[in-house]
């Protein structure tokens, strides 16, 4: 790249502006990247980032606003007008065909084809020299369902270069990965980039902006805030711009107060699904009232599943659970809900939404059938209308149509408040809370944050399952730190490092032996 | 300002698409017309438009007799449908509905005769029941997928009642069941000095409450919150503590229930119609299928969508005088339901008309100013 007085851009939006009904998704942006740099755009849940970057991609037509590439006026109508300039994205969810191997899902839509049979021979050299030179480890007879999230993103990763893109989207990239994995997709970007190839790198975690960008794009509420050079501007100004005030990444914590033993699990057995082995083997611990509790671990430790048990989502194998000195094992769910357990689960979608039901219909997920809500089996809508409002209001719930929008055209973080909110305002004993702040930005993960601490200090017990270091040191008490089903560390925050802390996560040193 | 809200409402947007799907599918029709007979293709065309208004008051009669059980059938496929299951069993539910209902109709002649039509259909909602439940009772504790297990009971029910009637109640000179006691036969309330000429009887009625009934229901009691989320998201559900289990069931004895007492409603009617020894699945649970498609599974929606097909339907009669077979209104009816499969495009179109409009009446706005 040539240093002049005009600055040559791949890559140019010019005041776009995408109007969804009411609602300006992306008021007058300007998004301008530079060749060979990695451009980290950076925005809350619903700023406009997707939405920008699917008018990049072509999923969506702009209602103003021009897109240039390499300085030429472009028009991009569709995914295929997208990938013919060049332009490759990884989506946040990928979009893999789950029974085909990595080679097939990465030829697909661009199989080589001799008299009309499939020709894979040049396809797979050419896959697995591009898998070498990053260094992949890519096996590509594996089928898509049997291998980790991680490689799933490499085989995207692999589709977008199979078909020589120079623009490549990644969109909230770090969001499903392990921090090992995030740390070689940092290198992998930043030897992409080496190699003349410029990255549009969609994020709200800070820590990564700062690791791997140059410049950096904020958005706010459909605005655009300004661009900045990533290496001059302090992380705590980033979040500043991005939220519009100022932001603690410190969690504030009164003193505790522990109380009785609240939670109790006792020789807990859970066998895996996938093999044999028990993927909770024998755990026993304690949770106290005013503790926050951490469960630390790399994911597929057996979380999920000891989740799953203590909740009663999936029958025990083995064990027992008390809450309150009330052993509550073989109770249903209502039972334990109604005992005052309050759990918010790991998959939000999945456990946590009816997601075509409306806001206030979520709200009142568990509560429904409650005097104060029904009476002679008819609901009282009124009564639910006017709860849900208060509940949006007290937890700060964002969606635009107030309780009567469906909860599946919400944003991620807007979601989870209004799963925190019915989990919270049903005054809990127990609070298990799963990965709460997965995907959400730093905003939303300060409140949610303070909500939990805020139960710790009203005396509740929080279990709280986070794969998250940063999370793990900061809002915990106490951690448990599972390997391979079992607990293998029982520490202090203040008294463990970072270090050792990823020592036990990753089964290298134990001091907590089995219970016999 | 009101009649644009209401234009934009998704109520509206969902009748606009059913709406495009039958003009799709009757035009669907018209092609299959000119092809086999184009001269009265024209002709033919008409009388399927007309429908029961050829034949003036009692024509009308004639669409409503015809429409009340396939409401019925419908109601129970888009009842189980709220709850994520696909009844495709509706004709055995019917079938078993139907057979109950005569049994206690030909048999049961102690009974007063205010009495006895009303023993007959809740004789029929049970034998429906029955038959709903025992697919419900497989999808619930064994996860049997509820499509295979309800079409072995069509079997089931349609075999069974053969070898029932020729047991029970067989009228063996015309291969069919006996006619029922007088008592057992729906009230007419006046209807057929209303409708002059046709089989008209308060079944229609009771298919309109019921309609009602499933409407309530679904959207205003605390089961019908069960039951949609349990078929929205089963997971979540189980989250929250439902009994999703004990939904399935109950969903699946109600939809039998419903769809039983369409088969009541029909063989009770005093219309010259018997239980036929035939080795025949009821037609009448698949035209359910379809009007619950057509009404997007919305009773109210359902209600209208059996009129029309009724409505139809009995076009497809009267045009035999044109030559034409009656068949053809299936082929149109099938259409219908195939372009309803393409609702979702027709919405999107919608939606895009509305956007255009809004834009529009945005600009003339700034017009005005």
């Amino acid at each position: 790249m040539r240093e002049g007085t005009k600055v040559d851009y791949v890559i140019e939006m010019n005041h776009i502006t995408k109007q969804f009904g009411d609602f300006k998704a992306n008021d007058d942006i300007t998004l301008q990247v530079k060749k060979g740099e990695i451009h980290a755009l950076l925005g809350e849940n619903g700023a406009g980032k997707s939405t920008l970057m699917s008018v990049l991609f072509g999923l969506y037509q702009p209602e103003g606003g021009q897109i240039k590439l390499n300085g030429k006026e472009v028009k991009i109508n569709n995914p295929n007008d997208a990938n013919d300039l060049g332009i490759g994205m990884v989506h946040q969810h990928f979009k893999l065909v789950h029974n085909f191997t990595v080679l097939e899902s990465i030829v697909l839509g661009r199989e080589t084809i001799r008299h009309g049979f499939l020709k894979m021979d040049e396809a797979r050299k050419k896959i697995m020299e591009l898998s070498e030179r990053y260094k992949f480890k890519i096996d590509p007879d594996a089928y898509i369902s049997d291998i980790t999230v991680g490689m799933q993103q490499r085989v995207e990763i692999l589709k977008m270069l199979y078909c020589d893109n120079d623009i490549l989207i990644f969109d909230e990239p770090t969001a499903v990965l392990t921090p090992q994995e995030i740390e070689e997709l940092m290198k992998v970007m930043k030897q992409l980039v080496e190699e003349g190839k410029s990255i549009i790198f969609i994020t709200h975690k800070l820590n990564e902006i700062k690791a791997v960008a140059n410049r950096c794009t904020v958005l706010r509420k459909g605005r655009y805030i300004g661009t900045i050079d990533v290496a001059e501007t302090s992380k705590e100004a980033m979040s500043e711009m991005m939220v519009g005030r100022k932001v603690s990444f410190i969690v504030e914590k009164g003193r505790q107060k522990l109380g009785d033993v609240a939670l109790e699990v006792k020789d807990l057995v859970m066998k895996s699904k996938t093999s044999g082995k028990n993927a909770v083997n024998h755990v026993s611990f304690q949770a106290r009232k005013g503790e926050i509790l951490c469960i630390a671990g790399i994911d597929g430790n057996g979380q999920s599943e000891l989740v799953y048990g203590i909740t009663g989502m999936a029958p025990l194998d083995g064990g027992q659970v008390f809450m309150n000195g009330k052993e509550i094992t073989q109770e249903s769910i209502r039972q334990k809900c109604k005992d005052g357990m309050a759990h918010i689960p790991e998959d939000r979608h999945k456990d946590g939404l009816v997601l075509d039901f409306t806001l206030q219909e979520n709200l009142v997920l568990q509560t429904y059938y409650e005097k104060r809500f029904q009476s002679h089996g008819f609901i009282r809508f009124d009564k639910i209308h006017t709860y849900a409002e208060e509940l949006i209001k007290q937890f700060d719930i964002r969606s635009s149509q107030g309780a009567v929008s469906q909860a599946r055209g919400m944003s991620g973080g807007n979601q989870q408040k209004a799963i925190i909110a019915r989990e919270l305002d049903r005054n809990p004993e127990v609070v298990v809370a799963v990965q709460p702040v997965r995907g959400l930005d730093v905003g939303a993960i300060e409140y949610i944050h303070k909500q939990l601490v805020r139960q710790r200090d009203e005396g509740k017990a929080v279990l709280l399952v986070s794969l998250e270091l940063d999370e793990v040191m900061n809002v915990s008490d106490r951690i448990l730190v599972m390997y391979e089903g079992e607990i293998v560390a029982d520490v202090v925050p203040g008294e463990v490092t970072v270090e050792e802390l990823g020592l036990y996560m990753a089964g290298a040193k134990r001091s907590v032996g089995n219970e016999a | 300002m009101k009649r644009k809200k209401l234009f934009q409402g998704e109520g509206i947007v969902n009748f606009s698409s059913s709406l495009m799907a039958i003009i799709a599918g009757l035009l669907f029709g018209l092609i299959i017309l000119l092809i086999s007979n184009p001269s009265q293709a024209w002709n033919g065309f008409m009388m399927i438009i007309q429908g029961g208004f050829t034949d003036g008051i009692s024509g009308i009669g004639n669409v409503l007799y015809t429409a009340t059980p396939i409401i019925m059938t419908g109601l129970s496929v888009g009842f189980a449908f709220k709850t994520g299951l696909f009844n495709i069993g509706a004709s055995g539910q019917f079938t078993m509905g139907a057979f109950a209902a005569v049994l206690v109709g030909v048999k049961m002649t102690f009974l007063p005769a205010g009495l006895h039509w009303v023993v007959a259909l809740i004789a029929a909602m049970a034998a429906g029941a029955v038959w709903g439940f025992v697919p419900g009772l497989l999808k619930a504790c064994l996860n049997v997928n509820e499509v295979i297990s309800s079409i072995m009971m069509n079997y089931i029910g349609m075999y069974g009642v053969n070898m029932a009637i020729q047991e029970f109640c067989y009228d063996q000179v015309k291969n069919q069941s006996l006619p029922v006691a007088a008592g057992a036969n729906l009230p007419r309330a006046g209807l057929d000095k209303l409708f002059p000429g046709t089989n008209l009887n308060t079944g229609i009625l009771i298919a309109v409450i019921f309609a009602v009934i499933v409407y309530i229901v679904l959207n205003k009691t605390t089961f019908g919150y069960e039951l949609k989320a349990c078929g929205q998201n089963p997971s979540a559900s189980k989250y929250a503590g439902i009994n999703a289990k004990r939904n399935v069931i109950l969903s699946m004895v109600i939809a039998g229930a419903l769809a039983g007492l369409g088969g009541a409603l029909l063989y009770l009617a005093n219309s010259g119609r018997y239980l036929q020894v035939l080795d025949v699945i009821a037609a009448e649970g698949f035209n359910g299928i379809a009007v619950a498609l057509l009404g997007l599974s919305n009773p109210i929606g359902i209600l209208f969508a059996g009129l029309f097909i009724g409505h139809i339907t009995v076009g497809g009669y009267n045009m035999q005088l044109f030559d034409f077979v009656p068949e053809v209104i299936d082929m149109i009816i099938a259409a219908i339901i195939y372009c309803g499969a393409l609702s979702l495009l027709f919405k999107e179109m919608i939606h895009k008309f509305q956007q255009k409009r809004t834009k529009k009446s945005a600009a003339n706005g700034k017009g005005d100013k």
